[in-house]
């Protein structure tokens, strides 16, 4: 949060990624939530402390699972193209995938389970249709490299890249209801074509949805 | 034979003096009977049953900062304080103390001696008595009953509810102790609200029978063992004993952690002998196990690896994990290390996809150490912070 909110149950701040307070305002309070990539579980713990959550978190990584647990979080270690199948149909009303699924192996089997262990899914990943991305392929002919896609093509973990149109595309063939959708710039902002798909995917850094089944 | 070659176990002859003096049973543990006795898994009834204890810290008013440490095979309960046998700090004196990740100013901590144990808990060593109490003027040795680790629990169970706690805020144990963790989630959720289960599975493996086996069978091959009726014939098993406890210290230990303490250093200059004790990794392995014989019951350890064999809690419930923590509301925080080949981290992982499986509300931390299964035990900074964050996050919720 902007103004330096402290998280009252461990004394840090908690995060004022403007990413993180869109997806936490689509959250419902007092729901079952299950963060997949949570890292450090900054998410998680806005939505403990605004929306009173029963949170549990997924991470791959071991020292932001560490992180996590030490915060007291409920949080395990795991990936979320293996370990999401282990959990039973509907167990979380929400299951939320920040900026991650660019960077799983079947990105389309990850929203399918997704979708089964949960009601609703939000899922948020970079635009491959922003304009900058397509300028640079277009000028230098090379892998494009923004803010958020800052890692060279050979070591980069992102290897699905869609944008926003093969996004709706996906839901349309898997019969996912898209019940909110937001383009946002890369500051997080809410951008003001949002309305629009066509300029939405050309214009926004990062597309934001919430999906739920039909 | 070569001249310079002694018989493989002299060593423990020489360092034992006097083997029977070395098992303490003069001294008095601290302990609550219970003349009721325990029906066991195999049917047995136990009459009367001994619980040994150690508590620290205190209980508070309201009964609900009580804590349970749950020891592995060869631990027992002086987790924390100076151990009256071998004098040497407690097995978890790392972990549990004032101001410590299970900070004893602030929880009431327990910790018993197993049942089947040798340290004032009834076990092997006890005075055996028949199925209506009588004693029989002899100790049970080989006769004492197959106990499971859900009898030991059952045990504990019974002194935390004398102990006036109906609800323990959390069960904390590793390796063996970390089954017991597991049985008391799946026997009593009502009566767990947070469980740390540490190095540990939710059953026993082929590999992990096949390494207590062998210890089963160094003990038999004593000819001191006298057929577990040693205690007759005033001795101990001690070498078959020591040969046990050196093969399962090696399966606590990883060999990164073997090459780092002892790498291939020899003792005295390099000379190509056959001595025994020529590599320092061999001398430690001795002083392993002959310290050891000084204070475990050979019986004991028959009985308790015998225990840990038998645990599977999926075969308890139809071979479904998951059925044994159904909509359980135990919080757990399960924990391994990378190093730890005795309890791989596939394990704890099988478990924790389970508990996921059953809706539980589960943590999971693998903790990168090269110090094997022992790292449990050991100075591991990221266990003390995953351990006292997740008690935190614990009592925030406590109901």
């Amino acid at each position: 949060m902007a103004d330096g909110t402290i998280a009252p149950r461990t004394g840090r701040p908690l995060s004022d990624r403007l990413d993180l307070r869109l997806i936490a305002e689509m959250v419902e309070p007092r729901s079952r939530v299950l963060d997949i990539g949570c890292g450090d579980g900054a998410l998680l713990e806005i939505l403990l402390h605004e929306k009173e959550v029963d949170g549990r978190g997924i991470e791959i990584d071991m020292g932001e699972v560490a992180r996590a647990v030490a915060q007291g979080l409920s949080v395990i270690h795991g990936d979320a193209d293996t370990d999401l199948a282990f959990y039973p149909d509907g167990a979380f009303d929400t299951v939320i995938l920040s900026r991650t699924l660019q960077a799983t192996e079947r990105p389309r089997e990850v929203l399918a389970q997704m979708l089964r262990i949960g009601r609703r899914a939000i899922v948020s990943f970079p635009n491959f249709g922003y304009w900058t991305v397509r300028l640079a392929l277009l000028t230098t002919g090379r892998m494009p490299r923004t803010s958020a896609l800052d890692r060279a093509w050979y070591d980069t973990p992102n290897i699905h890249f869609c944008t926003i149109s093969d996004f709706f595309d996906l839901c349309a063939m898997d019969g996912y209801v898209v019940e909110r959708w937001l383009g946002v710039d890369d500051e997080g902002q809410r951008t003001p074509w949002r309305r629009n798909r066509r300029l939405a995917n050309l214009f926004a850094e990062q597309g934001l949805f919430l999906l739920s089944r039909r | 034979m070569h001249p310079s070659r002694s018989a493989p176990t002299d060593w423990i002859v020489q360092k034992i003096a006097d083997p029977p003096g070395g098992l303490d049973t003069t001294t008095t543990h601290q302990h609550e009977t219970f003349a009721e006795g325990l029906v066991l898994d195999c049917g047995t009834v136990l009459r009367p049953l001994d619980v040994a204890y150690r508590t620290y810290g205190r209980l508070n008013d309201v009964r609900s900062n009580a804590i349970l440490l749950c020891h592995a095979l060869t631990g027992d309960q002086y987790a924390a304080e100076t151990h009256p046998v071998t004098g040497k700090p407690g097995w978890w004196d790392t972990l549990v103390g004032p101001g410590k990740p299970i900070d004893t100013d602030r929880f009431f901590v327990i910790c018993a001696n197993v049942l089947g144990g040798c340290m004032g808990s009834t076990g092997p060593r006890s005075e055996m008595t028949d199925a209506e109490g009588h004693p029989q003027g002899r100790p049970w040795g080989t006769l004492f009953p197959a106990v499971t680790i859900r009898d030991m629990v059952r045990a504990q169970a019974m002194l935390v509810e004398r102990l006036g706690i109906t609800k323990l805020f959390a069960v904390i144990g590793g390796s063996m102790g970390g089954m017991q963790v597991l049985a008391w989630a799946a026997l009593y959720p009502e009566r767990v609200f947070s469980a740390i289960p540490i190095a540990t599975a939710a059953w026993h493996s082929a590999q992990n029978i096949a390494f207590n086996e062998i210890g089963r069978q160094a003990i038999n091959a004593d000819p001191e063992f006298h057929g577990g009726e040693y205690w007759r014939h005033g001795t101990i098993p001690a070498r078959g004993l020591a040969v046990a406890r050196m093969t399962a210290h090696i399966t606590y230990l990883s060999e990164e952690a073997l090459t780092r303490k002892f790498g291939r250093r020899l003792r005295t200059g390099p000379m190509l002998t056959f001595d025994n004790d020529l590599f320092e990794v061999e001398s430690y392995l001795q002083h392993q196990g002959s310290t050891f014989v000084q204070r475990f019951d050979a019986n004991s350890y028959l009985t308790i690896t015998r225990a840990m064999d038998f645990f599977d809690i999926a075969a308890e419930h139809e071979g479904a994990l998951g059925a044994a923590f159904r909509a359980s509301p135990v919080r757990f925080c399960v924990i391994s290390f990378t190093s730890d080949w005795l309890f791989p981290t596939a394990m704890s992982r099988e478990l924790v996809r389970a508990l996921n499986a059953a809706a539980a509300n589960v943590s999971f931390v693998e903790i990168t150490s090269d110090k094997g299964h022992d790292a449990f035990l050991l100075d591991e900074p990221v266990l003390f912070r995953t351990v006292s964050g997740f008690l935190k996050g614990a009592a925030e919720r406590w109901r």
